[in-house]
């Protein structure tokens, strides 16, 4: 589903990725964790196509398209989707407004016809309840004044009811509590099946005890350093990612 | 070119040679003030960034009538605004009162000539009020407009009267055949407790230049309420200066919403005085220029009298070669204890070429006051950009949803819901227009 060979990516003339080489497929959670600085959010900011960065060398297919040819919002459109480490307040926006532009922008880039107010309704309704999120919040202006859990709950609402193909959550744990995290990550297990694919970007092994990954990666300066399965975010987490970067500071000498 | 022995001779003309209440006195002083004074140039500090003499280089025909019959019904029923059956109108047709052409739906609202309500029972409101505004437009063309008054109206609400229809002023300038100085004229008197809904629009026909120099003054007695919407939608050959002179001499509440959608050349002076203890005054203002278009709001908050309260918030977008000017004053005399006053202005600029001159000016007297001021210029928030160009929206609607988001908090303070929904679908046709 994604294939990401030796990505260089920098942004304001820094270089952060220093040749990402990853590959996902349908049905399949990967986590990348790493230490501070080491490229995550970059890597999930390149994915999603934010301005600022600059790719300078690899490639990223998606669905058999070159991803790094296409607009954000086209890159949303084939199903990519990334949940914000800080969602965006937009006061005077209305979070189903909002939502409602999103789904049937998706669905015009698709050529399909819009969603009747009807359909468009129940299939809110279903996704709220899955993501445990109320509809006062939603009659709200997007995220102004939300809490940082409701924050993350609204991603993972958007998430639900765009049904991506690939999930990026970037950081989606940062700033909850264990309750929240636990809400948060409910809604995105409901939400796994065989055909899609999450991509766990965290600091953290804890939000893995609850989103379980089949793959977790260690990211440092920029490269993928070690992969390996879920038993590995456990070892990080006993022994924290000083033995990663002593590891490497060996290997590079 | 309109020089000053152009108006003289148009002054002279109009005497009517009686005595109108002592109008004909007042125009005498304005136009000496005039002759003195002049149309006010860029080295008027009030008029640094707003450049008007040289509009007058340009021949402007001052009517010397009320052009009965040339804007015809059916040009009235091309411009009047959405729900127009239930409003009380008042037209104005080159700057002369249309009594034909209006139509006054409230039975408890008195619409009457200004000479008439000088010489009649509302002489002294008339004597005491009608030029309230040139203590703040202290130039000449707030002394242009006063010289020429014909045509003026005078519009009353009485006691604990709840004036059901909104008022609509339509501001016609028939530009059909020359350029056109229209200079319409209003005092508006709210008595105790009366309520009332006031809306300014303006239109020329025809595509040669107008402009319009306008003043409304109104009076807000005790325990009144006055709602007044000013929307300036008009094309890029017509120029106004348009002044909205608010006295509140009781405690009372009153809310100005001023939403500029283009014009050649904008001039709004809005002054609101605080008058008596315990008065609540909001400003509202959104502008949206493009092209060459040119708009400044001046507002003035003059808190006289102790425990008021002010809350300012004006909003900008501007695009193209467009520029924009916001000038702020708060005065708070040394006896308005306790006043709140808070004022912001923000813009966004969408294009490298407009510009927009943003200031605050406070002046307090008084120590024990709260006052607050900020203003911003800025582009538009491009990380919210991108959150919604992630979730499939695309760029253009992007772009168009936060704009509209930007601008909805001034017009959520819009009470007639047919005049928010036609200015709402004209803010949404100038964004897909601006935006493709």
């Amino acid at each position: 589903m994604l294939t990401i060979q030796n990505l260089h990516a920098g942004i304001e003339g820094k270089k952060i990725l220093n040749g990402i080489n990853l590959e996902i497929k349908a049905g399949e959670v990967h986590a990348i964790m790493g230490p501070n600085g080491s490229g995550k959010s970059t890597l999930a900011s390149v994915l999603a196509g934010r301005k600022d960065y600059e790719v300078l060398e690899g490639s990223v297919e998606f669905l058999g398209k070159d991803l790094l040819e296409l607009s954000p919002e086209h890159r949303a459109a084939l199903g990519l989707f990334l949940a914000f480490q800080y969602p965006i307040e937009i006061p005077g926006l209305n979070t189903i407004n909002f939502i409602k532009t999103a789904v049937n922008e998706i669905r015009k880039s698709r050529g399909e016809s819009p969603l009747d107010a009807v359909t468009f309704l129940k299939r809110m309704k279903e996704k709220m309840a899955l993501v445990n999120i109320e509809q006062t919040l939603l009659s709200r202006s997007l995220n102004e004044g939300f809490s940082g859990g409701e924050k993350k709950r609204n991603e993972v609402f958007q998430m639900a009811m765009l049904e991506p193909r690939l999930a990026i959550l970037d950081e989606t744990d940062s700033g909850l509590d264990i309750d929240a995290i636990r809400i948060v990550s409910n809604g995105v297990n409901k939400l796994r099946n065989k055909d899609n694919a999450v991509l766990v970007v965290t600091h953290y092994q804890r939000l893995l005890d609850y989103i379980v990954p089949d793959y977790v990666h260690v990211l440092y300066n920029g490269r993928i350093v070690k992969s390996g399965t879920k038993e590995l975010a456990f070892e990080l987490e006993e022994r924290g990612y000083d033995f990663i970067k002593n590891e490497n500071t060996v290997e590079t000498v | 070119m309109n020089t000053i022995a152009y108006f003289k001779e148009r002054f002279d003309q109009f005497q009517p040679g009686e005595d109108q209440g002592g109008l004909d006195k007042l125009r005498g002083q304005a136009f000496q003030t005039f002759s003195q004074m002049g149309i006010p140039g860029s080295k008027h500090e009030e008029w640094k960034y707003t450049r008007i003499a040289g509009l007058f280089n340009k021949e402007f025909q001052l009517p010397a009538d009320p052009l009965t019959g040339i804007v015809s019904p059916d040009d009235l029923n091309r411009l009047r605004l959405p729900g127009h059956e239930a409003t009380n109108e008042l037209v104005f047709v080159n700057g002369f009162y249309s009594f034909s052409l209006s139509k006054i739906r409230s039975t408890n609202l008195q619409v009457l000539a200004l000479e008439e309500a000088a010489d009649g029972e509302f002489r002294g409101i008339v004597n005491q009020w009608l030029g309230d505004s040139s203590h703040y437009q202290k130039d000449g063309l707030n002394a242009l407009n006063t010289a020429f008054v014909h045509g003026a109206v005078f519009i009353h609400a009485g006691k604990a009267e709840h004036i059901e229809h909104p008022l609509y002023i339509y501001h016609i300038t028939d530009a059909r055949s020359v350029n056109i100085l229209s200079q319409p004229r209003s005092l508006m008197y709210l008595s105790e407790q009366a309520h009332a809904q006031v809306v300014e629009n303006y239109a020329t026909l025809g595509s040669n230049e107008s402009f319009t120099n306008q003043i409304m003054e109104i009076i807000v007695e005790q325990e009144a309420r006055l709602e007044y919407y000013k929307v300036q939608n008009d094309g890029s050959n017509t120029n106004q200066v348009s002044t909205t002179h608010i006295r509140q001499i009781g405690k009372s509440f009153i809310q100005a919403v001023t939403i500029s959608l283009d014009g050649g050349l904008i001039r709004n002076n809005l002054n609101v005085i605080l008058d008596a203890k315990n008065c609540e005054a909001h400003l509202y203002g959104l502008y949206f220029q493009t092209g060459h278009s040119h708009i400044d709001n001046h507002t003035i908050v003059d808190n006289v009298k102790p425990n008021c309260l002010s809350n300012e918030l004006y909003k900008g977008i501007l695009n193209h070669q467009s520029t924009g000017v916001f000038n702020g004053k708060i005065f708070v005399r040394q006896p308005a204890q306790k006043t709140n006053a808070y004022q912001s202005n923000k813009n966004i600029l969408l294009s490298d070429t407009c510009s927009v001159n943003t200031k605050p000016q406070l002046e307090i007297f008084a120590d024990d006051v709260k006052c607050t001021h900020g203003c911003t210029v800025g582009r538009l928030n491009e990380e919210g950009l991108f959150y919604l160009q992630s979730r499939g929206i695309s760029e253009k609607t992007a772009r168009n949803l936060l704009l509209s988001a930007y601008a909805s908090d001034i017009l959520d303070q819009i009470k007639l819901l047919s005049l928010r929904g036609w200015v709402e679908k004209l803010i949404n046709e100038r964004l897909e227009k601006e935006l493709s």
